[in-house]
């Protein structure tokens, strides 16, 4: 049904629900203004280039009408919530609060612009105030932005920024970053022709050698995954002297929910951390939006990209917040600046904000601690069916296996059976064809677990 | 210091929970033992304990300090503040949308690729262009995006001299930096005292080095440039391409489309035109249309629609490469895609055609209290100059904060750079008369007391649950994160 035989009669007609302003309404405007009609007011559009006709797009469809056709859209696809799934490489299904959600259901949040005027904004910029602060306490940095696009970007920017820092053009990176990540600093790196070396991985984690062979005075960066994309804890105190025997920067990318465990890289000397919070509250949606993390140690607190919001007082000498530093960005330094991000991830970090919020110090560990403790009972009882994984170093919630045969067929048997399986390595890297990395999260129950390992380890694999 | 509004950690205490997790199911093993020593955290990070309850209060009471669309008007201009559909965030949640893995196998996710398929369809047909990727996150993200496409389309013709970007002196300054992060050269070309590009001036800086024209329209006065197929002519004769900037769309839904005026690239805000909430800042979606001959230098992956369904094709050997992780925010198109079913053909021309008039009625009322610096139709927003009340000590910034005491958001402010004392109003389609009417007046009110009273305004806002903040002092000695007091401070 289209919505121009659904407008009332006369004076009082409106076209739509979301435009309120009646034929009355209209008439007056236009008398106001001085026209007769609101063609007059396209009129600058030179006749050659002026639209003729109607958009060849859907007619509009009513509220019941398109709920029903979009939910039909959405049961197409088979959510991780009706599957069991095994699947991650850097999105994952984890335990999402209730209470999330219902704060970022308050309109004053998510129908509200960038904080430019902070009288009215202070709940936007408290709430970003403590989520830099969050960042901080997670990867023991001095300084975090207020969110990046994601992950990927996020890492993207640490390589522009280590470039412009150092002035120099050649970046290393480890060749067990995810694929993905690695591919977005390529395209990155290109618009500014930086030189991206990588460096091969040796039993599921950077090869220190190679890495130490291409050391040199003409490297801006050394990226590390922590843990890496085959889930393995890298060896960040042998790492960070390597780059700054050269006065490179060290870039480090973190899950920040491996944080709750681990050692964080602002405590081995990285003096970038970046990552993505989706672990945090952000639900996987297709792999986006989710929330890019920023974090820097003190000396590079002018050159952080993106947002930052500063504390202060008003007149009268009460608590305030504002966007600051606000000299690095697009919108004063123009084509000075280094970065050009604008709009950021602002809600999705709310939503990280209010998960760490709600799991606090205590839930946090503990939520670490139950994937750690389920990826290792999930390891173990697949070797104890004859399964093996090429890897042995330690690692956090996720661990790579090899299969018989090749992973889509494995993928395909276990879908039938109600699971989703982990992620097909072969693509990404050729050596390890036939091989799965499984994720394993406080949300698979053991006997979850043990149904995979089941359908794994009877031979079908 | 007053600290009226307590940080979630000053609300800690020590055991609280908010969270609910099962016991552990499988054999408890010590994580030490599964963690080298080296490796284990042994300094907790310093995050919240608090009750459930104490949770919603607090981020209750943060709401209530907070201006939204909802709260009320937001005439932001090139922003576009209009109303966000409650029905986008009901689909957008759908768990079939909200709980499905980029990684999941192809047959798994076909109503999501039907669905992005469809949105790139729909925005082709709207944008007048040939295709049309989702990857970008936002418009910045997508003026990146666009360019680095444009730069590739001129290196696979050999033409490796093509170092500079031409960006008029009222654009955005995303388009400046996303330039320069893309490595090209800036160069700004003027404007005429009507607003518009001045035609000489381009063909002054338009060369063989010329790799594109970034252009918004209407622009960032409010203007439509009239002489567009004239500058599509000048720059696409030099070997140079013409670049889109979408922020403007709203105005022109319908009426005109970016591709029939020659643009080559065109990014989208769907935060913007399309209805994807701004959330503060973010996230947004800014998809890049592209002409036939720029096809090749889409990101990766593509994606098409073969006989066994929609898949995803990686193999696109002429590609930027890979400009996101996965495939774009895909929520925020979700949201998007449902408003234009939402509004249909019609709908959509209704809204540039509403757009347009609130902005010319509020430009018209408004004009004799406010300097007009360029009095002619304008789009979806206008700017004034606030150089009359200037001259009786009351700045535009003092304007801005004196509409906060009437329930207001302020126009954009001091931009574009060119304007003297500029306010940049976007009233949207989605207000209604007596909402404009409301913020005429208040605006009328404050022209009077800046003459009258000017104190008031001077002082302004009055009524807001923090005064001016000190920003300067922000900048010089930045507190950037919370540090738990020590006992010497207490």
């Amino acid at each position: 049904m289209t919505i121009s035989k659904r407008q009332g009669k006369g004076k009082n007609a409106v076209l739509h629900r979301y435009l309120p302003m009646t034929e009355e309404d209209k008439q007056e405007m236009l008398k106001t203004i001085g026209v007769a009609s609101i063609d007059d007011l396209f009129a600058d559009i030179p006749e050659q280039v002026r639209f003729r006709g109607e958009l060849k797009v859907k007619p509009a469809k009513s509220e019941p009408e398109l709920w029903k056709e979009l939910a039909a859209l959405a049961k197409k696809n088979a959510s991780v919530k009706q599957y069991v799934s095994f699947l991650g490489a850097g999105v994952y299904d984890h335990y999402i609060p209730v209470v999330v959600d219902h704060v970022l259901s308050r309109s004053e949040f998510y129908t509200a612009y960038t904080p430019y005027q902070p009288e009215i904004s202070q709940g936007e910029l408290q709430a970003i105030f403590e989520f830099q602060t969050m960042v901080c306490e997670l990867t023991g940095m001095d300084v975090a932005n207020s969110s990046m696009y994601d992950g990927g970007t996020a890492l993207a920017e640490a390589v522009l920024l280590s470039a412009a820092h150092t002035k120099r053009k050649k970046v290393l990176i480890s060749t067990a970053v995810h694929p993905q990540y690695r591919e977005v600093v390529r395209t990155y790196a290109k618009g500014q022709k930086l030189e991206v070396k990588e460096i091969p991985y040796d039993g599921g984690i950077t090869d220190l050698k190679a890495l130490e062979a291409e050391m040199g005075d003409d490297v801006a960066c050394v990226v590390v995954q922590y843990p890496n994309f085959f889930g393995q804890i890298e060896l960040l105190n042998a790492i960070a002297p390597l780059a700054h025997e050269k006065k490179s920067l060290f870039v480090v990318a973190s899950n920040p929910l491996a944080l709750g465990v681990l050692t964080p890289p602002g405590a081995f000397g990285a003096d970038i951390v970046v990552g993505d919070m989706q672990p945090f509250g952000i639900p996987t949606q297709f792999g986006g939006p989710h929330c890019g993390y920023f974090a820097v140690k003190a000396p590079l607190m002018r050159k952080i990209p993106g947002r930052l919001v500063g504390q202060t007082t008003d007149e009268d000498g009460r608590r305030g917040f504002v966007l600051t530093l606000q000299a690095r960005e697009q919108h004063i330094r123009r084509d000075k600046a280094t970065s050009n991000i604008c709009s950021n991830q602002a809600l999705n970090a709310l939503a990280a904000s209010v998960a760490l919020s709600a799991l606090g110090k205590r839930g946090v560990k503990e939520m670490a601690a139950m994937n750690i403790q389920k990826a290792h009972y999930a390891k173990v009882e697949l070797e104890k069916r004859g399964l093996s994984s090429p890897f042995a170093g330690p690692f956090f919630n996720e661990f790579v296996i090899r299969l018989g045969r090749p992973v889509s067929e494995v993928n395909d048997r276990l879908l039938e059976k109600g699971i989703i399986g982990g992620y097909d390595l072969g693509a990404d890297y050729p050596e390890l064809a036939g091989h799965m990395l499984v994720a394993v999260t406080e949300l698979r129950t053991k006997e979850e677990i043990d149904r995979f390992v089941n359908e794994l380890g009877d031979g079908h694999a | 210091m007053r600290n009226d509004q307590p940080l979630i950690f000053e609300r800690s205490k020590p055991g609280r929970i908010a969270y609910s997790l099962p016991a552990l199911d499988v054999p408890a093993v010590d994580v030490s033992e599964l963690v080298p020593a080296d490796y284990l955290r042994t300094e907790e990070p310093e995050l919240p304990e608090v009750s459930e309850l104490d949770l919603m209060r607090h981020y209750t009471a943060l709401s209530k300090r907070n201006h939204g669309v909802d709260s009320g008007f937001y005439p932001l201009g090139s922003c576009t503040m209009k109303y966000n559909p409650k029905i986008n965030e009901n689909v957008a949640r759908l768990a079939g949308f909200a709980h499905i893995h980029p990684l999941q196998p192809e047959k798994t996710v076909q109503g999501a690729l039907e669905l992005m398929y469809d949105l790139q369809e729909h925005l082709k047909e709207i944008t007048g262009m040939d295709a049309v990727t989702l990857q970008p996150a936002a418009g910045a993200h997508g003026e990146w995006t666009g360019l680095m496409m444009i730069r590739a389309y001129h290196e696979a013709n050999g033409d490796f001299n093509r170092t500079k970007v031409i960006v008029p002196d009222s654009a955005h300054g995303t388009n400046p930096a996303s330039a320069t992060v893309a490595g090209f050269e800036t160069v700004t070309v003027k404007s005429t005292a009507d607003g518009l590009v001045d035609l000489e001036d381009l063909k002054r800086v338009v060369g063989p080095d010329t790799a594109a024209l970034m252009l918004t329209n209407p622009n960032t006065l409010g203007l439509f440039e009239e002489h567009i197929v004239e500058m599509a002519e000048i720059v696409h004769k030099a070997g140079g391409k013409l670049y889109y900037d979408g922020a403007n769309l709203n105005a022109i839904l319908g009426k005109a489309r970016p591709g029939d005026m020659g643009f080559d690239v065109v990014h989208l805000n769907l935060h913007k035109t399309f209805t994807g909430p701004h959330g503060g800042g973010g996230p947004g979606s800014g998809p890049v249309g592209v002409k036939a001959d720029l096809v090749p230098f889409l990101p990766k992956p593509v994606i098409e629609k073969g006989e066994n369904g929609y898949y995803l094709d990686d193999d696109r050997p002429q590609s930027i490469g890979r400009v996101k992780p996965f495939y774009g925010n895909f929520g925020i198109n979700v949201r998007a895609y449902t408003y234009i079913r939402s509004m249909g053909p019609d709908g959509l021309k209704a809204v540039s055609e509403y757009a347009v008039l609130n902005a010319n009625y509020m430009m018209r009322r408004l004009a004799e209290y406010y300097d007009l610096p360029y009095d002619r139709h304008c789009k979806h927003e206008f700017v004034l100059s606030g150089r009359r009340q200037k001259k009786l000590g009351v700045r535009t910034l003092d304007i801005a904060k004196r509409l906060l005491d009437f329930g207001f958001h302020p126009p954009t402010i001091y931009f574009p750079l060119i304007v003297e004392e500029c306010m940049m109003i976007e009233p949207t389609e989605t207000e209604s008369k007596e909402t404009l009417d409301a913020f005429i007046d208040a605006m009328i009110q404050i022209a009077k007391e800046a003459e009258e009273n000017p104190e008031i305004v001077q002082e302004a806002p009055h009524t807001t649950v923090v005064k001016r903040l000190d920003e300067t002092t922000a900048a010089r000695k930045p507190i950037l994160r919370y540090q738990k007091p020590t006992h010497r401070d207490n």
